[in-house]
Formats: structure tokens, C-alpha cells, sequence
């Protein structure tokens, strides 16, 4: 009697398998790298797939952008900087304990992301902070994020607007000694 | 492997109360056949496809849970607002139907049980206005016209979106519902809520006609899912291009009198049902789905079927005129003097609004014998775009 598509129930269970399986790519199958070709070295191969990339909404102020970064290639990656059209001044985030306290802190060195593998990044945890956003970022629109490697080479994706509540940590500004990551843009 | 483990875990766990381990295996391994909490989980993985020609949720078997929850744009909103509000639902919903949490879900954990979750949109007749495409709007898709048994309330009425959450579990519906909610907040409010529940998968065999809280049977001449009666009444193939592969749906909000449902004896309830109670079988039949013979004629000459009962008054020879129900009862806190708040969630789809659903509903309204004891207090009428392709999103027909 059930026979239509959608009432053809499958065990979810073998699909959930799958997606343990295929790790960070899901179901999207196509990693959402962006952008054309750049004309540094690095870009033109692509170190980088990335996946589920958003951004916390906001008028003004900080914000940051989370997802999945996917390195691809047979080397690591580092990135160094990152930029985009809602802040153009963003910084490279970790979150740490300081003194009892949970506080995010500019990452000594970057995001280095090994060979073949994937790296996180989400409220708590390493993220793409919007240090000062020009373009309200409003739910549902799309940001394009540019990111700087530490060979020089860049890449383009966006991501996309969503209310959320989290994200909230304190912000403690660079520590002595490191470099900041101001944009150009 | 993981499913016998379980099994001997749950089982120990339930006899041995805290046994040493080795024990609880022991036992579990003795008696689980005979122990029916030892059963592995049947139904939470379960997953219906999001993406296709239509929306889920329609020609998919009822779930036992349902939420339908209206909103009203808030002003300002227009066309390309609507365009991110739906790409932003129609993301959240490809996910969790699929047991992924949606992007920016607080809590991840709850995603992973989809329980045959369903997402289905809907649009009313604000949603064209606000997007300055009313001219795209079938002439359906309007508030019903008043019939004489209605007591709409305002809280039941209307709305300018809608989202139909169903699932096999009600903590997935809750947060579903809350992650749904927390991307339309920006863009709309809040105008209605109503949940609504079945009887629990695996309660019944998949696909028999349930019972709703009058005790009856509810939805025997239902099309069966899948069939050609099915897809010529359900799905638009005329009008606006946008909505072809689409549907309307109708909410209808129906108080059941449950205290003078109550002091009607058996035979007055068959009589103004024309079935009886316990096989849901016609007046003129033995058995649920044997067709009623209007025209059965008792010793006295009277129909055997009384012209004013339900199923007389309900039905429709043409099968491109009928209606798909896809009903849930709802059961409210009882009020301080006791009495019920319970009746139905009454969701119809059709083609067409005005073409199909009205005619039925005149009909019962001018002289159903059940009027005695439902009312509708609450209407809303919807147009059901089309499904979407992977990368796509509900309403880019239309929006896009």
C-alpha cells in the first residue's frame, strides 16, 4: 500500500552509518569550496574543501563564522589570516581557560590543519571571529570569507547567516608576542 | 553485533537491578525472549527522504506526532526575505528529516533520531501579498467561506506560513519544532500552535484507519496512499505553473463535545455516523472498507443510512473531488470544571481548495447529525509548493 517515494520508509540506521563513515562530508557530497581560481599558487590547487560554513547574525560588533575545514591535499595547511565581506578586520580565534575563566584569544601560529584531515570549527572552540562588522549580517544572507594560507595562497567561500544565541565568550585581546592578523580589505 | 549487545545489556540491566555484570549478562541471556523491555529499537532511525517531485509528509504514512505551527510575517518582510527564510527552513529541514542536526543546532544530540520526521510548507494568503505576488496565489488559497456551524476563534485562524512537523517521536517534533522556530523568529511570529498525536508506531499495524477521540474510525475512504485516486485528488496539475506537483492544505481546528458525545448510547452515535463503532464497517455492511449502499432500505422504507449521517453528507462519487484527511486528535488540560478540551487537528489536502474541500464541508454544515457534537473553532487555508531537488529550496518556483 506504501509504495509511494516518500512512504518508502529505509533504517535510518544503515544511513547513519554512512555518514560516520564518510565523516565530515555528510551528505552534501560536494564540499562547498569556493570561488574561482586565484592567482597564487596555492589556490589553484585547492588545499581546502570546506563544509556547513555559517556565521552568527549580527548588526554590529563581533561576530564569528564556524563550519568545517577540510584539508584535501597530501600536505598540511596553515591558515594565517582571514578576511570577509561583512568584517573585513577578522582574527584567527581559539577558545581557553584563563584564570578559571573562559575567554577567546587570538591562536599562536593559525589554524594548522594536518594532511587528509578535517578541523572544526564552533561556538566554544576554534573559530573565524568577525572582529568589527561594517555589513549587518543578517539571517539568511550569505558572507563570502577569504581565507590567507601560510604560503600566500587564498580561497573564497561563503557562508551563511544564522540567529544563534551561543558564541558568547569574552574577548581577550592578543597576547605579547603575537602577531595580529588585520586585513587588508 | 551491537543490536545483541544491547539487547543482553537492557535485559540484565531489568532483572539484575545492579547485579555485577557478569551476572546480568548471565541472566539477560536466559531471559530476554521473555523479556519484552529487551526489544531493540525499532523505529528512530528511520528516515523519509526530504528532497523530491513533493513535499513529505503528505504522502507519507501518519506520523504518530504532529505539530502545525502558523506564523505572520512581520512588515517589511518581502520577496527576496522570503527567498532566505525558505532556504534557511528548507536547509534546517533537509538535515534533521535526514538525522543531522541543522547548522547552529544547540542541541546536536536530539538530531540523530529522525523517527520518519517530516518538514512540509505552506503558504497562505499574506505570504503572496507580503511578496507582492498575489497574481501567483491559486484563487483557493483564501480564507473558507463562512459556514453556520462555525465558532472560528481568532487564536485557531489564519496565518501566513505554516510549518507541518511530524514525527514518530515527540521529543524529535519538540525540537525540531524549536530549531524551525528559532530561524523564522527574524523574519515572522508566531500565530498559532497546535500539536497533535496518533496512536504510537508499532501500536497497530502500519496503514490501518485509527481511531480519533469520538472512538471512531477516521479515515476509512481515505485515497490509499500512492494511488492514481490518491495523486488526481492530492496534486495541482492546473493553474499557476509554480504549484504544479504542489497541493492546498486546510486546517481546520474541531472541538469535540466530548460530555454530550457521552450521552449518546451506541446506537445514536452508528446512526448519525453511519458506521458501526467497533468495525468501522457501513450500516449496510460487514466489514470497514465494504462501500456503503445508500439506497439499503430497512422494513420501514427508511435508508438504512440516514441521508443526514456523516458518510452521507461526506461523500463524493467523483474520486478527483475527494479529499486526502491526514487528521490528529489533540487533548488539552481539561478546564476547572472538569470538562475536556479535545477534538481534532483536521488537515485536508486537496488540488483545490474551492473545488473540492468546500463542497464536502457545505454539505456537512447544512445537515450532518455530527454537528451535534464537533465545531470547528479554527480555519486556515494554504497553498503546498512542490518538493525541491538537493541544492534546491521550497518556494523557488515561486520566489526565486
Amino acid at each position: 500500500m506504501f509504495v509511494t517515494k516518500t512512504g518508502a520508509l529505509r533504517l535510518g540506521g544503515v544511513l547513519a552509518m554512512a555518514v560516520l563513515l564518510v565523516g565530515a562530508c555528510g551528505d552534501d557530497a560536494e564540499p562547498e569550496a569556493a570561488a574561482g581560481p586565484s592567482a597564487s599558487p596555492a589556490a589553484a590547487v585547492r588545499p581546502l574543501a570546506v563544509k556547513d560554513m555559517w556565521v552568527k547574525t549580527a548588526k554590529s560588533g563581533m561576530s564569528a563564522t564556524f563550519g568545517t575545514l577540510m584539508n584535501t591535499s597530501g600536505a598540511d595547511v596553515t591558515v594565517v589570516k582571514a578576511t570577509s565581506t561583512a568584517s573585513p578586520m577578522m582574527e584567527l580565534h581559539e577558545v581557553a581557560t584563563v584564570d578559571g575563566k573562559m575567554v577567546m584569544r587570538p591562536k599562536a601560529g593559525g589554524f594548522t590543519i594536518p594532511a587528509g584531515t578535517s578541523y572544526e570549527l564552533e561556538p566554544g572552540g576554534d573559530h573565524l571571529m568577525m572582529m568589527d562588522v561594517k555589513t549587518p549580517v543578517t539571517a539568511g544572507t550569505e558572507v563570502t570569507v577569504t581565507l590567507t594560507f601560510a604560503d600566500g595562497g587564498t580561497m573564497e567561500f561563503t557562508a551563511l547567516g544564522k540567529d544563534f544565541a551561543g558564541g558568547n565568550e569574552s574577548y581577550q585581546p592578543e597576547m605579547p608576542g603575537m602577531s595580529p592578523s588585520p586585513s587588508a580589505g | 553485533m551491537g543490536r545483541v549487545s544491547r539487547r543482553h545489556l537492557l535485559a540484565g540491566g531489568a532483572l539484575t537491578a545492579g547485579g555485577a555484570v557478569t551476572g546480568a549478562v548471565a541472566v539477560g541471556l536466559g531471559g530476554e525472549e521473555e523479556n519484552p523491555a529487551a526489544a531493540p529499537a525499532a523505529h528512530g532511525t528511520r528516515t523519509v527522504p526530504f528532497h523530491g517531485v513533493h513535499q513529505a509528509g503528505i504522502d507519507t504514512p501518519a506520523q504518530a506526532h504532529a505539530a502545525f505551527l502558523a506564523f505572520d510575517l512581520v512588515a517589511g518582510v518581502d520577496r527576496a526575505a522570503l527567498g532566505r527564510l525558505m532556504r534557511l527552513l528548507s536547509d534546517d529541514a533537509a538535515r534533521l528529516t535526514q538525522g543531522r542536526p541543522a547548522l547552529a543546532d544547540t542541541e546536536p544530540e536530539l538530531a540523530v533520531l529522525p523517527a520518519s520526521l517530516t518538514v512540509t510548507f505552506g503558504f497562505g494568503p499574506g505570504f503572496f501579498a507580503a511578496a507582492g505576488l498575489d497574481a501567483q496565489r491559486p484563487r483557493s488559497v483564501a480564507p473558507l467561506p463562512a459556514f453556520p456551524i462555525d465558532r472560528l476563534q481568532e487564536r485557531w485562524t489564519g496565518g501566513d506560513l505554516l510549518i507541518q512537523v511530524c514525527a514518530d517521536d515527540p521529543l524529535t517534533v519538540t525540537h525540531t519544532q524549536r530549531m524551525l522556530l528559532k530561524d523564522t523568529l527574524a523574519f515572522a511570529r508566531p500565530r498559532w500552535t497546535q500539536r497533535g498525536f496518533r496512536r504510537s508506531r508499532g501500536a497497530q499495524d502500519d496503514g490501518v484507519t485509527q481511531r480519533n477521540v469520538l472512538g471512531q474510525l477516521d479515515g476509512t475512504r481515505n485515497p490509499p496512499l500512492g494511488s492514481p485516486e490518491f495523486d488526481g485528488a492530492v496534486w495541482v496539475d492546473s493553474g499557476p505553473s509554480w504549484l504544479r506537483g504542489g497541493s492546498t492544505l486546510v486546517v481546520r481546528r474541531i472541538r469535540a463535545e466530548m460530555e454530550k458525545w457521552d450521552a449518546v448510547d451506541a446506537v445514536g452515535k452508528e446512526f448519525a455516523v453511519g458506521r458501526r463503532l467497533d468495525t468501522g464497517a457501513p450500516l449496510t455492511g460487514g466489514r470497514e472498507h465494504d462501500l456503503p449502499d445508500y439506497a439499503a432500505t430497512n422494513e420501514l422504507g427508511l435508508t438504512v443510512i440516514s441521508e443526514t449521517s456523516h458518510i452521507a453528507r461526506a461523500h463524493v462519487d467523483d474520486d478527483r473531488q475527494r479529499i486526502f484527511r491526514r487528521p490528529y486528535n489533540y487533548d488539552e488540560p481539561p478546564g476547572p470544571d472538569g470538562r475536556p478540551d479535545m477534538g481534532l487537528v483536521f488537515a485536508a489536502y486537496q488540488r483545490d481548495v474551492v473545488d473540492q474541500f468546500v463542497p464536502i464541508q457545505r454539505n456537512l454544515a447544512e445537515a450532518d447529525l455530527m454537528n451535534d457534537w464537533i465545531t470547528p473553532i479554527g480555519s486556515a487555508v494554504f497553498a503546498i509548493p512542490p518538493g525541491c531537488q538537493p541544492g534546491g529550496w521550497i518556494g523557488e518556483g515561486l520566489l526565486g
